[in-house]
C-alpha cells in the first residue's frame, strides 16, 4: 500500500497545491485544511476510481473520508477489495 | 421579542428613514461604510468590544476589537494612499478568509476607493476577465495566490500594484509586487476618511449571466441603509450576540452580511477560515458560543448528511436564530434543523444585484417550510406574467419574481454595461431572473432560474464561460454546458462535448478536462460530469440547443424541436 500512498500524495501535490513550495504529508488535512474543497473532491474521487478501477459510492465520499492521504488510502483499500 | 416585532405593523409604518435615523444619517451627509463599521462604533463607546474572532488552519486564532479594526483599516487605507490609490480606483481583494480580507475591505472604502472582492479559488482566467473589465489598479493577495496573478499580469496594463500581505522574504518579489504586513506596519490611529456620499460607488461584485462575460455589479455607500436594517430585522442581531456568517466575502453575502451588516451594528462576529467539515463547524459553534448563524442550503444538507448523532456530541445551546441564503431551502432541511437544533433555519432570498435581503421568513412569523417567505418591509415584490410582465391577479401562478426599484442597496448599474442593466427592467419592474409563485398569504415559493445560469451550492456559474473555456482545451471541438440535479448542491455543472479528430473519449481525458476547467475558472465551474457526444443538438442556424440537453438531465419534456438541425 506504500505505493498508493505516494501516488495519491503526488497527485494532490501536482493538482491541488497552489503554492509550489507548500509541503504536505500523509496526514495533512486536505479538506478541513482547505487544500481540496468539496467541489474539487469530485475530481480527486474520479482520479482514484480511474486509477484503481474502483467505484466509490457517493455516501462514502465524505469530506471526512477524503481528509488526508492516509484516510484516502483506507477508502481505496476498502473498495479495491 | 425579536427586533422586527409585528411584521404587519412594520409593513404599514415602514420608511427607510428608520434606518437613516438609527445611523444618524441625513440626506447630503458624508456616508462612508468603512467609517460606519469601525470609527462610529468606537465613538459609541464600544471600541473594546470584540469585532472579530478568527480561526484558521491548524487552530490558529486571532481576535480584534472594534478599535483594532478601526486602526487596522486606517493603516491599510494609509498604505494604499501612499501607493497613489485614490477615490474611485478599483482595489481587488483576492484572499482566503484571513483577517486582512475583512480589514482591507474597510480600509479601501475609507479612502474612497471601490472594493472588488473576488473568490480566492478563482483560476487565472476567471481572475483575468474580472480584473480586465474593472480596470483594477491594485490587488491585495496572499503568496499562495501570487502565481495566478503573475500569469495574467502582462495582460492587465492597469494593474499597477500587487500587495502581498504574508510575504516571508523567501523568494524575491516580482514586477509590481509590494509587501505589506499588518503586524509590522506602523499603526495609523487617525486616517482622513474620504467624504463619500450616498451615491459614491463602494463595492463591485461580479456575477455570472447566461451569455457574455461576468458582469460587475456596482453598489454605492447608501446600500448600508438596507444592509443595516435587514441585518437587524431579519438576522435579528442583538447586543450580546456572537454571529457567524459562513459565506466567503468573495461573494455578496460575505460582504453585505459578513462585514457591513454586523459591524455597522457593532456586533461581534466569528469567522472560520478552514475547509468544510461538519465536526469542525459544530466545534466552532460550541467554542465561540455562536448565537446567530447565517448559512447556506448546501452546507445545511452536508450537515444533514453527516448525521444526527454528530450534533449530539456538541453543546450547541448558544444558538438562538438560524437563517439561510443562496438557493431554495428545501422543507426537509427546515424540519431537520428544527429537530436537531430545536430551531428552524429560516430561508431568505436576494441576489448580488439586490444587495440586501428582499424576501424572507422573519423571526416570529409563521413558517411554511419550503417557502422563501414574505417581502421585507419597504420592498414591493410580486410575481409577474413572463409574457406581459403584469402582476398575476390570482395566487399560485408561476411567473417571474419582480421588484419595484428604489430600495437603498439596489445595484446602480453593471460596470461599463448600462445596456445590460436596462435589460433587467420590464414595465417598471426589476426582474432578478427567477421563477416563483405567490400564495394567497403573500408567501413566495421558488421554482427555478428563468435562464440557463447554474446555481451550484448557492453560487451562480455561467454556462457560456465554461463552454468557452472548454473550447480552449486541445481535445474539445464543441461544448454545451447545463445544470445537472444534485442532492447536496442543488445543481452541478455538466458538460457535453464533441472531440477533435485523434482524441479518444475515455475516463482519463474526462478527468484531464475537469481539472483544466477547475484550474482555469474555479472548482465551482468544473464539470462534475462530462458526456461525450458524436454531435451536439443545434438549430438550423447552428446554435447549440442547451435546452434539449437540460431537459434530458432533468427528465423533462424536450418540447418543440422543429428547428433542430439534427438530433442525437
Amino acid at each position: 500500500m506504500e505505493e498508493i500512498k505516494d501516488v495519491v500524495l503526488n497527485y494532490v501535490i501536482e493538482e491541488y497545491l497552489e503554492e509550489d513550495d507548500e509541503e504536505i504529508t500523509y496526514d495533512t488535512p486536505l479538506i478541513s485544511g482547505g487544500i481540496v474543497d468539496s467541489f474539487s473532491m469530485v475530481s480527486l474521487k474520479r482520479f482514484l476510481e480511474n486509477k484503481y478501477s474502483i467505484s466509490i459510492p457517493d455516501e462514502k465520499a465524505t469530506p471526512e473520508a477524503f481528509d488526508s492521504v492516509n484516510k484516502i488510502v483506507t477508502l481505496v483499500r476498502e473498495f479495491a477489495g | 421579542m425579536s427586533n422586527i416585532g409585528a411584521y404587519n405593523e412594520r409593513i404599514r409604518e415602514f420608511d427607510w428613514s428608520i434606518a437613516e435615523k438609527e445611523l444618524d444619517y441625513s440626506e447630503g451627509n458624508i456616508l462612508n461604510i468603512g467609517w460606519y463599521c469601525s470609527d462610529r462604533i468606537c465613538l459609541q463607546g464600544k471600541g473594546d468590544r470584540v469585532a472579530l474572532f478568527w480561526e484558521g488552519f491548524g487552530g490558529n486564532e486571532k481576535q480584534f476589537t472594534f478599535n483594532d479594526i478601526r486602526v487596522a483599516s486606517n493603516t491599510i487605507g494609509a498604505f494604499l494612499r501612499n501607493l497613489g490609490i485614490k477615490e474611485g480606483d478599483r482595489v481587488c481583494l483576492f484572499m482566503d478568509r484571513i483577517p486582512e480580507l475583512y480589514l482591507s475591505f474597510l480600509g479601501v472604502l475609507k479612502i474612497g476607493a471601490i472594493v472588488q472582492p473576488l473568490f480566492s479559488a478563482f483560476g487565472d482566467e476567471s481572475l483575468h476577465v474580472r480584473l480586465e473589465n474593472a480596470q483594477t489598479r491594485a490587488i491585495i493577495t496572499q503568496r499562495k495566490h501570487l502565481s495566478k496573478v503573475r500569469k495574467i499580469l502582462d495582460l492587465l496594463p492597469w494593474l499597477e500594484h500587487i500587495i502581498v500581505v504574508d510575504y516571508d522574504n523567501r523568494k524575491p518579489l516580482q514586477k509590481n509586487e509590494v509587501a505589506f504586513s499588518l503586524e509590522d506596519a506602523e499603526p495609523v490611529d487617525q486616517c482622513e476618511i474620504f467624504p463619500t456620499k450616498s451615491e459614491s460607488p463602494s463595492v463591485l461584485h461580479y456575477t455570472s449571466g447566461t451569455t457574455g462575460q461576468p458582469k460587475g455589479v456596482k453598489h454605492v455607500h447608501y446600500s448600508l441603509i438596507s444592509q443595516y436594517l435587514t441585518t437587524k430585522w431579519v438576522l435579528d442581531l442583538m447586543e450580546d450576540d456572537i454571529y457567524w456568517c459562513t459565506a466567503d466575502p468573495g461573494w455578496v453575502t460575505g460582504t453585505s452580511y459578513g462585514i457591513i451588516g454586523p459591524w455597522s451594528m457593532g456586533i461581534t462576529q466569528a469567522v472560520l477560515d478552514t475547509g468544510f467539515s461538519a465536526e469542525a463547524w459544530y466545534r466552532f459553534i460550541e467554542k465561540y458560543n455562536i448565537s446567530v448563524w447565517y448559512s447556506a442550503p448546501t452546507a445545511i444538507r452536508s450537515l444533514m448528511k453527516a448525521g444526527d448523532d454528530l450534533v449530539k456530541r456538541f453543546d450547541l445551546s448558544s444558538l438562538r436564530h438560524l437563517a439561510s441564503v443562496g438557493e431554495p431551502l428545501n422543507a426537509e432541511a427546515v424540519l431537520w434543523s428544527e429537530k436537531v437544533f430545536n430551531i428552524p433555519f429560516l430561508d431568505s432570498y436576494w441576489q448580488t444585484e439586490t444587495g440586501s435581503i428582499m424576501i424572507t421568513n422573519f423571526p416570529g412569523m409563521k413558517i411554511k417550510p419550503g417557502s422563501m417567505g414574505k417581502v421585507f418591509p419597504g420592498i414591493t415584490g410580486t410575481v409577474v406574467d413572463p409574457k406581459t410582465f403584469e402582476p398575476f391577479t390570482e395566487p399560485g401562478k408561476v411567473g417571474l419574481i419582480a421588484f419595484k426599484p428604489g430600495w437603498p442597496a439596489m445595484m446602480r448599474t453593471y460596470w461599463n454595461n448600462d445596456e445590460m442593466f436596462r435589460k433587467k427592467f420590464k414595465k417598471g419592474w426589476y426582474l432578478p431572473g427567477d421563477r416563483a409563485s405567490l400564495d394567497s398569504d403573500g408567501y413566495f415559493w421558488f421554482i427555478g432560474r428563468d435562464d440557463d445560469v447554474i446555481n451550484t451550492g448557492g453560487h451562480l456559474v455561467s454556462p457560456f464561460e465554461v463552454e468557452s473555456a472548454l473550447l480552449e482545451h486541445e481535445a474539445v471541438s464543441e461544448s454545451a454546458v447545463v445544470a445537472k440535479p444534485d442532492n447536496v448542491n442543488m445543481e452541478v455543472v455538466k458538460a457535453f462535448v464533441t472531440l477533435k479528430p485523434g482524441y479518444e473519449p475515455n475516463n482519463e481525458l474526462e478527468l484531464k478536462i475537469m481539472n483544466f476547467i477547475r484550474k482555469k475558472l474555479s472548482p465551482l465551474a468544473m464539470p462534475q460530469e462530462i458526456e461525450y457526444m458524436e454531435t451536439l443538438p443545434k438549430t438550423r442556424s447552428g446554435k447549440i440547443m442547451r435546452r434539449i440537453l437540460h431537459a434530458k438531465e432533468w427528465g423533462e419534456e424536450i418540447g418543440d424541436t422543429s428547428t433542430l438541425e439534427e438530433d442525437e
